[in-house]
């Protein structure tokens, strides 16, 4: 890939008001660094796939600049396309054509003579395991090779920039983490990857800066660590070896019993666990296991989303 | 040169996207030939065996042809006019329905190069299965000599290019695909009979001769029996003067040509 100092994607007050008055999008600002793992998060309707829309020409802009690496939407489309690959949330190729037809075809839109096209085909079916499934059509395919397809056909004009719209939606546990390495690699070979999820394990796992919209504004935009360490509080499950006493206390966390033999107990992030041990042991209940109850950036995507919404309905 | 760097110029970048559409949409149209091939050729020489020697060996003689050998331009016309339409309406439309469309709209291609591409398979369709049906006419007819071929091959490549446009556009603001079938339903079938296919305006008494010469079919038949049958045929029965008629095609192309890539520039059925 060729350095560049340019971000790899830079949104300038980007807006998006839809034909029947749907505010998608109130003007939002984000860049993303060449070779960055980014996430961008939200709930249902927050205006991740407007935004992504809009980048990727699917969508038309309200206002606001679009630029990848540089190039900007509105001076020099065909540049700016040439430069992103797109992965969408929903299958959408010809499911009557066969796989390296539609991975080719994909190559030819983007200037690639015959010959180039069809060695990265094979370069790309093979590297997403297709390539034995070239001639067979597309809509034979399971679900994860549908989606491994995709992968392929955005890949084969080798952009700089990958977009992926909701990559593993759908998708059983082993597949989606065969699609992390593979999101991994590419990232690692200097790809920048863009990825919107629900899954926030996903994020968390995958991106190395998160950026969360909601009501299409950005309410967050930070590098994953500095994000986690906004989470104060913690909570965990404790499986308990005999019933829980119900006058079981444990002063100053709050807690509750799911069952008389799980404990469910929020440590604030400045306190040891030990304390809870020691505390649990003085009232002879012994720890048999203890997880995380959820997703650590779940907590804080909930408690973030829920806090700008609590104020924009204060607002109204 | 970066993979994700045109090849070569841009033109030549763009020339091999335009290639990559042709190839798919005349792929497309050659596998499912049952369904677009066939039953024009089929329905057309129906058209041949009852308009043309049933009922036509009563009419007797038009314009000092026999009435089957009048008819034959017509009909070829239809063929070219129904199948160019069709094959962009529903090729495109499917593409839109699939979504697989957003290949071409997330590619650097111009808007000319999509548009041109899906023409040249509804061209390709329509000149196919003109040159059948004209094969299965030469069976009916007495004669097997064209006037000009330069003349009627030109007036079949601009009629398809038009109604390939015209294709494009309806796909494009469609939305169901119960509306892929309203234009050829109540616009180009009554349009095609009375433009002429059966008959010459010029037997029509008024208003009815001046109304059929606002029809634009009118002019593509007309042109299209000049080429075919101009050393056979007296002058009366040419509707339509042949220079005239060439302009009034050309103007629906530009017109047409122009106010699909407006659509598409808006991104009208395609972008939200």
């Amino acid at each position: 890939m060729m350095p560049t100092t340019n971000p790899a994607l830079e949104i300038r007050n980007l807006s998006k008001t839809y034909r029947d008055g749907t505010v998608a999008l109130q003007g939002i600002d984000l860049e993303v660094p060449p070779g960055e793992f980014f996430g961008l998060l939200g709930p249902n309707g927050a205006g991740k796939s407007t935004t992504i829309g809009i980048v990727t020409s699917l969508v038309t802009k309200s206002a606001g600049a679009v630029r990848a690496f540089g190039i900007d939407l509105d001076h020099d489309p065909a540049g700016m396309k040439r430069q992103i690959g797109l992965v969408p949330q929903e299958f959408n190729f010809n499911q009557f054509e066969q796989v390296q037809q539609i991975v080719m075809q994909q190559a030819g839109y983007y200037g690639m003579p015959r010959g180039p096209a069809r060695e990265q085909t094979e370069k790309y079916l093979r590297k997403m395991g297709l390539w034995e499934k070239r001639q067979t059509g597309a809509r034979m395919l399971s679900g994860g090779m549908k989606r491994r397809l995709m992968i392929a056909r955005a890949l084969v004009h080798e952009p700089q920039l990958l977009i992926l719209d909701e990559p593993t939606a759908g998708v059983d546990i082993e597949l989606r983490r065969a699609t992390w390495s593979l999101l991994e690699e590419i990232n690692d070979q200097g790809t920048t990857v863009i990825l919107t999820t629900h899954y926030l394990e996903e994020a968390e796992a995958l991106c190395r800066h998160i950026a969360i919209i909601d009501h299409g504004r950005i309410v967050e935009n930070t590098d994953k660590k500095s994000l986690l360490a906004k989470l104060n509080v913690e909570t965990f499950v404790l499986d308990l070896e005999t019933a829980a006493p119900e006058a079981l206390l444990v002063d100053g966390y709050a807690h509750r019993l799911v069952d008389p033999l799980t404990l469910e107990i929020d440590v604030p992030k400045e306190r040891s666990l030990n304390e809870v041990f020691a505390i649990l042991s003085r009232q002879h209940v012994n720890v048999l296991s203890l997880r995380n109850k959820a997703n650590r950036l779940e907590e804080l995507f909930v408690n973030l989303v829920e806090k700008k919404g609590q104020n924009a309905d204060a607002a109204e | 040169m970066l993979p994700n760097e045109p090849s070569g110029s841009s033109w030549r970048a763009n020339l091999i996207g335009l290639q990559t559409i042709v190839i798919k949409e005349v792929t497309r149209l050659l596998r499912i030939w049952p369904q677009t091939i066939l039953p024009p050729v089929i329905t057309t020489t129906l058209y041949f065996i009852i308009f043309g020697k049933v009922i036509g060996s009563r009419v007797g003689t038009m314009g000092g042809v026999p009435y089957m050998q009048f008819i034959v331009p017509g009909l070829v016309m239809m063929s070219v006019i129904n199948n160019s339409y069709s094959n962009v309406v529903s090729s495109f439309f499917s593409s839109k329905f699939q979504r697989n469309v957003e290949e071409l709209l997330v590619s650097p291609l111009p808007n000319s190069i999509i548009l041109l591409g899906y023409m040249s398979g509804g061209i390709a369709r329509a000149l196919l299965v003109g040159c059948l049906v004209l094969l299965v006419s030469m069976l009916f007819m007495q004669t097997t000599t064209l006037y000009s071929i330069p003349i009627t091959l030109a007036v079949a490549f601009l009629t398809a290019a038009l109604f390939s446009i015209g294709g494009f556009l309806n796909a494009m603001l469609a939305r169901k695909f119960d509306d892929i079938a309203i234009i050829p339903t109540f616009v180009l079938t009554p349009l095609t009979y009375l433009g002429g296919v059966f008959y010459s305006i010029t037997l029509l008494p008024e208003p009815w001769q001046t109304i059929s010469r606002c029809n634009p079919i009118v002019y593509m038949v007309s042109a299209f029996r000049y080429g075919i049958l101009k050393h056979q045929l007296s002058s009366d029965m040419i509707d339509i003067e042949i220079g005239l008629a060439f302009a009034a095609i050309g103007l629906f192309i530009v017109g047409l040509f122009g106010l699909a890539l407006w659509m598409l520039k808006q991104g009208i059925g395609l972008r939200t």
